[in-house]
């Protein structure tokens, strides 16, 4: 058997040229070269929501050949809450997190910084509102890309029959669809009036004065309306001021006209007033009125959703938004990144809009005129003004704007509500003072 | 010749031999066995309970943003908030005032069930198991509707009577009343089994010399039922005691600590503190001082269990 032998020269030429095919030839990747990506997202309460984000991440997924993982976790229970504080105590997890309002600045530290994707959103999709900065930003970082899937606006939804009926309002008139707001005459006072007319009729607004958040949004709203502000920006305490005073007096007016059980309600109460046909206004994003649109037709259809009455100091929304943030333990955090700015473009926050019946707010300016709130009804444009379009009032979240971390605690304890409750029940307004202000130190601690 | 030759190994290969006859021994030996039997569930408890426990002593000693060591400080600062004592307070009345009511409610139910004929107390005690039985965070649910403060249920019945509209969660008194109800409703099964077991240990013949000597229906309970159940109401107070201080569903699902804070207890606080307001130090620090309040309880009634067992 012949055995030919290998040249010095020929083995030389054979390297070089398998080395030259080696670098020539086309880069093939695999199914999932650009690895893995996990991400929480919240769990939409619409049906049939959840679906958007899969698809859209699906979508990206293929194109950027990375595999994926997304786990839909509920607020019920604030299960999301203490993922997100397992995650944060493990330093382990998903890659992206959807976190709610406060949880990007308590976690601050263990986020990526994501200046990077949003300068370019914001240039494309424009600037984003007051509360987005303040929750979203720390020392000039990005703590994460507002989601428009969850956030909302927890505005007036009236009933467009009681409040024309009993208060004399006509609320499509003063928010009518497709055109701006006349609501020069929607203040404090003239709500106040609504209020009482509608409790004398047996139509009470539905406001809740419990311990959850539409409780304490609504409040926050109210109080800002007044200028006034527990703890301020700086971190001073202003508990003991005349706009807090005003506020509270205020809440003692609106209480007395409220249903008497106002202290015991949750988030879901208001629902039930409004689709059981009991009052003639709530303060909720649409979640309520869908309801009422699959178990009580007659009273969606005469849901109108527009914009808080104004105070002496302005008119002030309750906005609520989420986040998609990045932990810092992640990864693949150029993936998440890229996912988070492909998630953050018109077509798909559109897509995702759209999926949640015009529930999700995008943060961005231009986004805020989609033809999803013109057309949605009934009654057609009964959403047209849910998503602030002529910027006529400030979104804005209670306790801002204290710094976040003590805001946090002024928002989850409820010091608002319960001073209101205090000194609606009979105690003295410096005492209610007192207590407040004596919280609000316990609250700054580091 | 030698009758021992030297074996340098000899020595190694005996002790291994009788190292494996001891092995053999201590296998064989029942406590042994039993043990190696419990490890995994030893394991299991180590991993589940104390890996938390330990880490919750040390999530208490940090600051709020966990980057220093504060040792006590966490306590020190709950010591002078107004809330903090209103919460020790409530979960004191809380858990007193239940265990008491589920050891009465569970003393008499027990006694009635013992009083039924044999072949349908299976029936009974079955139907008065059912409390105990179903998942709380789904039966509060249930009660939650009950007491809703718009559509109560037992506001419309109590309306018939012209009575109400009750604040069942809404007023801080009744909201107390209502959480401490549920408690009971769902607790008292389990003092019920746990006297009706003691009650059918306590031999015949006692109360028939009680009988003979006279004894009234109060004298037999008091000179020969409650004797004889000391130590089953002793184990079952404490079980009770540590459960109920330790409560987080029902309080959670029915008032969320509301009105005004009138309703929180200890673990409804820290999560209010620790997750809701993400200052876990502080959440843990409330949820450890749990601890010497239960401690103090245990040591006082196994005391009074050890020496009753003494005497005897």
């Amino acid at each position: 058997m012949s055995r030919k032998k290998l040249s010095r020269r020929e083995f030389v030429a054979a390297t070089a040229l398998s080395s030259a095919a080696l670098i020539t030839a086309p880069y093939v990747r695999g199914a999932y070269a650009a690895g893995k990506l996990s991400m929480g997202f919240w769990d939409h309460w619409v049906p049939g929501a959840n679906s958007a984000s899969t698809e859209l991440v699906n979508e990206w997924a293929a194109k950027e050949k990375v595999e994926v993982q997304i786990d839909y976790i509920t607020s019920q229970g604030n299960k999301n809450l203490v993922t997100i504080a397992a995650e944060a105590q493990a330093k382990s997890g998903h890659d992206i997190f959807q976190m709610p309002t406060w949880w990007p600045q308590a976690n601050a530290e263990l986020l990526e910084p994501v200046n990077d994707i949003m300068e370019p959103l914001i240039k494309l999709n424009g600037d984003v509102n007051g509360t987005v900065k303040y929750l979203g930003q720390a020392d000039g970082k990005w703590l994460g890309v507002p989601a428009s899937v969850g956030s909302q606006i927890k505005g007036p939804c009236s009933r467009i029959d009681l409040m024309k009926k009993y208060a004399n309002i006509d609320v499509q008139e003063m928010y009518p669809a497709g055109s701006p707001p006349k609501a020069d005459n929607w203040t404090l006072d003239t709500f106040l009036k609504a209020a009482e007319a509608c409790h004398k009729a047996g139509f009470p607004f539905g406001i809740g004065l419990g311990e959850t958040s539409d409780s304490v949004d609504t409040a926050g709203a109210i109080f800002q309306s007044f200028g006034a502000q527990l703890v301020d920006a700086k971190g001073n305490l202003t508990v003991k001021t005349d706009a807090v005073r005003q506020s509270l007096d205020f809440y003692k007016k609106l209480l007395a006209f409220l249903p008497p059980d106002v202290s015991a309600w949750d988030d879901a109460s208001n629902n039930k007033w409004l689709v059981a046909g009991k009052g003639a206004m709530i303060m909720n994003p649409p979640s309520a009125w869908a309801v009422a649109k699959r178990d009580a037709p007659q009273v969606a259809e005469q849901c109108w959703t527009h914009g808080f009455p104004a105070g002496p100091k302005g008119r002030f929304a309750p906005y609520l938004p989420f986040f998609w943030s990045i932990w810092s333990f992640s990864k693949n955090k150029e993936a998440a990144k890229s996912l988070l700015s492909f998630l953050s473009q018109p077509a798909s926050i559109e897509k995702m809009v759209v999926a949640s019946g015009g529930y999700d707010l995008p943060a961005y300016e231009k986004l805020t005129t989609l033809k999803v709130w013109e057309e949605i009804g009934p009654p057609k444009g009964t959403l047209y003004h849910y998503p602030n379009p002529y910027k006529h009032q400030t979104l804005s979240i209670a306790a801002s704007p204290a710094p976040p971390k003590v805001a946090q605690q002024i928002y989850f304890q409820a010091t608002l509500t319960k001073m209101c409750l205090r000194y609606y029940q009979g105690e003295g307004m410096e005492k209610t003072l007192a207590w407040a202000e004596g919280e609000c130190e316990g609250f700054m601690r580091s | 010749m030698v009758d021992v030759a030297f074996q340098p190994n000899r020595t190694a290969a005996a002790q291994s031999g009788r190292r494996r006859v001891g092995l053999r021994n201590a296998l064989r030996r029942k406590s042994m066995s039993a043990f190696l039997m419990t490890l995994p569930l030893i394991l299991l408890i180590a991993i589940l309970v104390i890996y938390p426990a330990i880490y919750s002593l040390h999530l208490a000693t940090l600051n709020k943003a966990m980057t220093k060591f504060v040792g006590f400080g966490n306590f020190e600062f709950l010591f002078k908030r107004e809330t903090f004592w209103l919460v020790v307070k409530q979960s004191c009345i809380f858990a007193i005032s239940a265990v008491v009511f589920k050891a009465l409610i569970g003393f008499i139910v027990a006694h009635f069930v013992h009083n039924v004929p044999a072949n349908k107390q299976r029936k009974w005690r079955g139907m008065l198991l059912v409390p105990w039985v179903i998942p709380p965070a789904m039966s509060t649910l249930a009660w939650l509707w009950l007491f809703d403060p718009s559509y109560s249920a037992f506001n419309y019945t109590l309306s018939f009577f012209g009575i109400g509209p009750i604040p069942w969660t809404g007023d801080a008194m009744w909201a107390r009343f209502s959480v401490i109800l549920v408690n009971v409703w769902y607790g008292a099964p389990f003092f019920m089994i746990m006297y009706l077991a003691a009650l059918k240990s306590v031999p015949e013949q006692l109360y028939e010399a009680a009988a003979i000597d006279g004894a009234n229906w109060w004298q037999r309970i008091w000179y020969v039922t409650l004797p004889m159940m000391r130590n089953i109401i002793a184990i079952t107070t404490l079980f009770s005691l540590i459960v109920t201080f330790a409560n987080f569903d029902i309080v959670r699902i029915l008032t969320a600590g509301g009105p005004l804070d009138h309703t929180h207890i200890f673990a409804t606080w820290a999560f209010r503190v620790g997750i809701e307001g993400s200052d876990i130090p502080l959440g843990a620090s409330v949820s450890l001082f749990m601890v010497p309040i239960l401690a103090v309880a245990a040591i006082f009634i196994l005391r009074d269990i050890t020496k009753r067992g003494n005497e005897s």
